[in-house]
């Protein structure tokens, strides 16, 4: 029986190791990057951020126009999916018939499997060249980019905001209706706001996904490391910079790109820490 | 007065509700159209010879086999370290922590390292797999690169499943002498198991498609691996290296249609395990 009792509490320590695992991945993560990229952060500081001059072969490593670039395209893509995602999801889990809902539900799954070349190749052959024939400029653009990230983060967007609509309690949409709303009125006044903090989470991860998107981007975007004046020129991303210069970086070089991956960590961190100070639950 | 009021509440409906349709109609319609444009483009190229010949002339000629083996050898790896650990980790939250400070933070880690960008993934694979562990530019970095990045979706559709076993199973098995741990292997996991695999098919069409946690740590090599510690490349970075190099869109078609054919099966198994899981537990 000791042994028995000794085997289960190794047993529950290796489980408890695996647990750790996880997080102390993140740490390493943190760590790694950190330290690769610590150098260039101390030595350059603000100049790292809010450089506006990307020269890596002279030295200057400025991030700015970089990080303008991760910043349009990010909200580029939430303004063109957080609408039509939203309507989306309103219709599945209010108006649309069970069967129908039912089929659309796996499909939203199927579609957020697409891997991200996909989405960046179906956008050189389709949507640059449509770009450059019919509003002008080069194609590869903000305006490509923002619609390759937004295509692909709809299925986040709708999923979770279907979810978020459809676990407010029944008797709220009930309580409304007997009240002689619309169902429409319903759905503004009621359902929506009581769905609140579970749109907000959607939103948020959305967007998360959107700035750290990193092939599809950089496939359509034209990578010009300038702040971009209009939709139609062309801008660089965070994580596109770094997948183009590590193949040939070496040095404080190597050290920038690391640098760009510590601002991409520390957003990622903050949009979590965000989603976990997000009220839970609405109602009672 | 009031008569009035409800005619425009009742166009507001329609209009609503058209807006509803149409966003539908977008958003499906439009990711239709992009799979069938790749599949209709691709498809008439894809035949035995492209899958099973190696590619010739950087992949201007020939076919993508050495792609196919790379991909299943990294997504091998990938899911040999990242489902047990997943597995335990889950099995030690739901089934031997007490809810807490300290659950409450492993789960903040999992969910921190969902939203880690590839990129960052890649440089930390970089640095610590391929540079400080020695490993170099193989199957073995890359593939673990890849573990660490499906780690935390192994972990959360482990513990859905888990949570999904009725209390009773457990106490009728604890109540019968089973110690927890013979509770968790004979009677937890193999209910839970369908639910397991769900989420390690997901993880797995995920780690398949990924491409820029893996441009810097398993290599870009055209040879067929022969052993884990070879470089190698797998489909989607076969596929970015056809777009941006511009070698051949004919190829790129085509490996883009065996790629996203690949990934659509793994996923619509999934969907399918799910299916039968809760018609299951419907009839229960």
């Amino acid at each position: 029986m000791i042994s028995r009792r000794w085997y289960e509490r190794i047993v529950e320590k290796f489980l408890l190791g695996s647990a750790v695992a996880a997080v102390l991945t993140v740490f390493l993560i943190g760590a790694f990057v950190l330290f690769e990229g610590f150098p260039i952060l101390s030595a350059h500081g603000l100049g790292f951020l809010f450089g506006r001059e990307w020269a890596p072969l002279q030295g200057v490593f400025g991030v700015f126009p970089m990080i303008v670039g991760t910043f349009y395209a990010t909200f580029g893509a939430l303004i063109l999916s957080v609408p039509i995602g939203l309507a989306c999801a309103v219709y599945l889990a209010e108006y649309a018939p069970r069967w129908f809902a039912e089929m659309i539900r796996p499909a939203v799954l199927l579609l957020a499997g697409i891997p991200s070349v996909v989405y960046g190749f179906f956008g050189v052959v389709v949507l640059v060249p449509f770009i450059m024939n019919h509003f002008g400029g080069w194609g590869f653009s903000l305006l490509a980019a923002s619609v390759v990230l937004a295509l692909m983060i709809l299925p986040t967007m709708i999923g979770i905001s279907e979810d978020a609509i459809r676990s407010v309690p029944r008797s709220y949409k009930e309580g409304s209706l007997a009240l002689g709303a619309t169902h429409w009125q319903t759905v503004k006044k009621v359902m929506l706001p009581a769905a609140r903090s579970g749109l907000t989470a959607a939103v948020v991860l959305s967007l998360g996904k959107a700035a750290g998107e990193t092939m599809a981007v950089l496939m359509v975007a034209g990578n010009v490391a300038a702040i971009p004046t209009s939709i139609l020129d062309p801008l660089r991303t965070l994580t596109a910079n770094v997948a183009l210069e590590m193949s040939y970086a070496f040095g404080d070089h190597t050290r920038a790109l690391f640098a760009s991956g510590v601002l991409l960590l520390l957003v990622v961190i903050g949009l979590n820490t965000l989603l976990y100070l997000l009220p839970k639950r609405t109602g009672t | 007065m009031r008569g009035g009021l409800r005619v425009g509440l009742r166009i507001e409906e329609i209009l609503v509700r058209g807006f509803l349709h149409l966003s539908v109609l977008v958003i499906f319609g439009g990711l239709g159209v992009i799979l069938g444009y790749i599949l209709y483009q691709g498809l008439g190229h894809v035949n035995l010879e492209f899958l099973l010949s190696s590619p010739k002339d950087m992949g201007r000629e020939g076919g993508i086999f050495p792609a196919i083996i790379g991909t299943g050898a990294l997504v091998g790896v990938a899911l040999a370290v990242a489902v047990p650990m997943g597995v335990f980790a889950a099995v030690f939250l739901t089934e031997y922590a007490r809810p807490g400070r300290f659950v409450r933070l492993i789960h903040y880690g999992v969910d921190t390292l969902a939203g880690v960008p590839s990129i960052v993934f890649g440089l930390f694979g970089f640095a610590f797999f391929v540079i400080f562990l020695g490993f170099g530019w193989s199957i073995l970095s890359g593939g673990l690169t890849l573990a660490c990045m499906i780690l935390p979706y192994t972990i959360k559709a482990t513990e859905e499943a888990i949570k999904a076993v009725p209390r009773d199973y457990r106490e009728a098995s604890l109540s019968l002498g089973a110690t927890r741990w013979q509770t968790v292997v004979r009677v937890v996991l193999p209910v839970a198991a369908p639910g397991i695999l769900t989420g390690v098919l997901l993880a797995l069409g995920k780690a398949a498609g990924e491409t820029a946690a893996i441009l810097y740590t398993a290599g870009t090599s055209l040879h067929a691996p022969t052993s884990i510690m070879d470089p190698t490349r797998s489909l989607p970075i076969h596929l970015f290296i056809l777009v941006s190099e511009g070698i051949s869109f004919e190829k790129a078609y085509a490996t883009a249609s065996v790629l996203v054919i690949l990934v659509l099966m793994v996923n619509l198994l999934a969907v399918y395990l799910m299916r039968i899981m809760v018609a299951k537990q419907r009839g229960k």
